[in-house]
């Protein structure tokens, strides 16, 4: 399989002289769910940056597929309050009209987003996590091959989380795309996707199945022992009313039970 | 009527046409300062056409645009505050200006008139080119509208939904450039920045849209040139300051008068 993107030997160094990556090899094959985890300053959002075409790399080589069609979900936005925007005019602006997000495609939930509310509000009125999901409305409504998400869920409550989790299954399958997800919470995004890269200080410090990465000496280090009991607890949210027994530890079939979920 | 008003109130009315909206981005972007900057360089622009006999609009245009582009690189990479690095340039300019003017053109130099404009001293000749290069700029910047307001949204955004940011930043500083050496003629090097910014701001008032406030900017305009332009005349006041007065007043009278729908 052609990756979409692939990284190799990417360095970034900041103008301050900072190391923000060193040697990151990395490869994202369609349809393909990759979180990137790790403590604060690791280079996350760095890395995605990267991806995204944003942030110019010091060495090593990005290659994208041709005329690659790309989605981005940063972590705010801050809108100019001088400038006035309903979120519908934001959904429209600079779009072909008929590219509505998620409304034909879906009959079973015509607002799967729940967007619909806030069409007709401004911009700058919305919440971090309205404001994040309009976004997500505005990314996907460009069917992308490869949609990037930074930090989705930061200020999302909890119930919020294990929906939007169960949306990014439901949002692979339905619009065929890979998802990378940059996240903070790694209990939840342990038990949805596909593959988990760990980085440290701006290092791959371990990368595979969600499985193998809980089990790395490197990861426990980073992250303690005893992660992986929430692992499981948030495996049976996203399972959700299917299963009342209790597991004691991960299943990896329990993603696809979610991605089935939303549309069964 | 007059011929003299005739001719002031055609001429100012198409520049505004132009400074509304490109006033808008001024706000949405908070260019003012950066505005300010480029227009302090128009004196230099002077100096270039009466040393090279390039027509003033475009000597001053030229003028501009070079130092916008130079404050775009400055910007990059050093460690100066935006708000000094602009004050510098801004004021350094205004003065190397005079300096290099007097030394032209020690004696017959009318200051006052760059400075403020003299709207009543436009030919038609200059009328008819003003209204010429509006004309195009407009239409450009009418074809170029949905991707500028989205890079005014956000840049990062635009550039991975496959704007090219660099030439659309480029074609913006050069329509700035130019509303700056248009507009020379009706308020004068020092009072530009009120003229792109007031009407847009009272626009900003009413509006619910980008779109609608632009075009509300430039019917702002158009009725501040002529009630600045029929004062002048009434009580034989400096068409440029009367000119900018009245968008003031109107500015105040709205800000005073209505509930705001959105914030200033």
């Amino acid at each position: 399989m052609i990756p979409l993107l692939s990284l190799n030997q990417v360095a970034v160094i900041s103008a301050t002289g900072n190391q923000l990556l060193a040697d990151v090899d990395l490869s994202i094959d369609p349809k393909q769910i990759v979180s990137i985890i790790g403590p604060d300053g690791a280079g996350k959002s760095t890395l995605i940056r990267v991806m995204a075409g944003l942030q110019n790399t010091t060495s090593g080589i990005v290659e994208r597929q041709p005329d690659l069609r790309l989605g981005y979900v940063p972590q705010q936005l801050t809108i100019p309050k001088n400038l006035p925007l309903t979120t519908q005019q934001f959904l429209q602006l600079n779009r072909p009209a008929k590219n509505q997000p998620m409304e034909t495609t879906n009959s079973k939930n015509p607002d799967p987003l729940a967007i619909n509310a806030l069409r007709s509000r401004p911009l700058q009125a919305l919440s971090g996590g309205e404001m994040r999901r309009v976004l997500l409305a505005r990314a996907l409504a460009g069917s992308p091959q490869l949609l990037l998400l930074d930090e989705p869920t930061a200020g999302v409550d909890l119930i919020g989380q294990v929906e939007f989790y169960q949306l990014l299954a439901s949002i692979r399958d339905q619009y065929n795309c890979a998802i990378v997800i940059v996240s903070h919470d790694l209990h939840f995004v342990m038990s949805a996707t596909d593959r988990v890269l760990c980085l440290d200080q701006g290092l791959v410090c371990c990368h595979g199945a969600p499985e193998e990465v809980s089990e790395h000496p490197e990861y426990q280090a980073l992250f303690g022992e005893g992660t992986e009991k929430a692992f499981a607890v948030f495996s049976h949210a996203m399972g959700g009313h299917q299963h009342a027994h209790v597991h004691s530890h991960a299943h990896g079939d329990d993603h696809i039970e979610a991605g089935e979920s939303v549309h069964g | 009527m007059d011929e003299l008003i005739v001719k002031a109130l055609l001429g100012g009315s198409l520049i505004a046409l132009f400074s509304g909206p490109m006033g808008c981005f001024v706000v949405w972007r908070q260019l003012a300062y950066f505005g300010d900057a480029l227009a302090h360089s128009a004196l230099l622009g002077v100096a270039l056409s009466l040393a090279t006999e390039l027509p003033v609009t475009l000597a001053i245009a030229f003028t501009a645009a070079a130092l916008a582009l130079m404050l775009l690189k400055l910007r990059r990479g050093q460690q100066l505050a935006d708000d000094t690095l602009l004050g510098i340039l801004s004021h350094g300019a205004l003065a190397l200006g005079l300096v290099v003017l007097a030394l032209i053109e020690p004696t017959n130099m009318n200051w006052m008139d760059y400075l403020f404009g003299d709207i009543l001293a436009l030919s038609w000749v200059d009328i008819g080119t003003a209204a010429a290069m509006a004309t195009v700029a407009l239409a450009i910047l009418a074809w170029h509208w949905q991707p500028l307001v989205l890079i005014a949204v956000d840049q990062d955004l635009a550039s991975v939904e496959g704007i090219s940011v660099p030439r659309m930043e480029l074609l913006f500083m050069l329509l700035l450039a130019l509303v700056i050496a248009l507009a020379i003629k009706i308020v004068g090097v020092l009072l530009i920045t009120a003229m792109l910014i007031i009407p847009a701001a009272t626009a900003r008032i009413f509006s619910r849209g980008p779109t609608q406030m632009a075009l509300l900017a430039a019917l702002i305009g158009v009725v501040s040139v002529c009630g600045g332009v029929a004062g002048a005349f009434q009580w034989d006041l400096p068409t440029g300051p009367a000119i900018v007065v009245t968008a003031l007043l109107l500015f105040l009278l709205t800000t005073l008068t209505n509930k705001p729908v959105g914030r200033i």
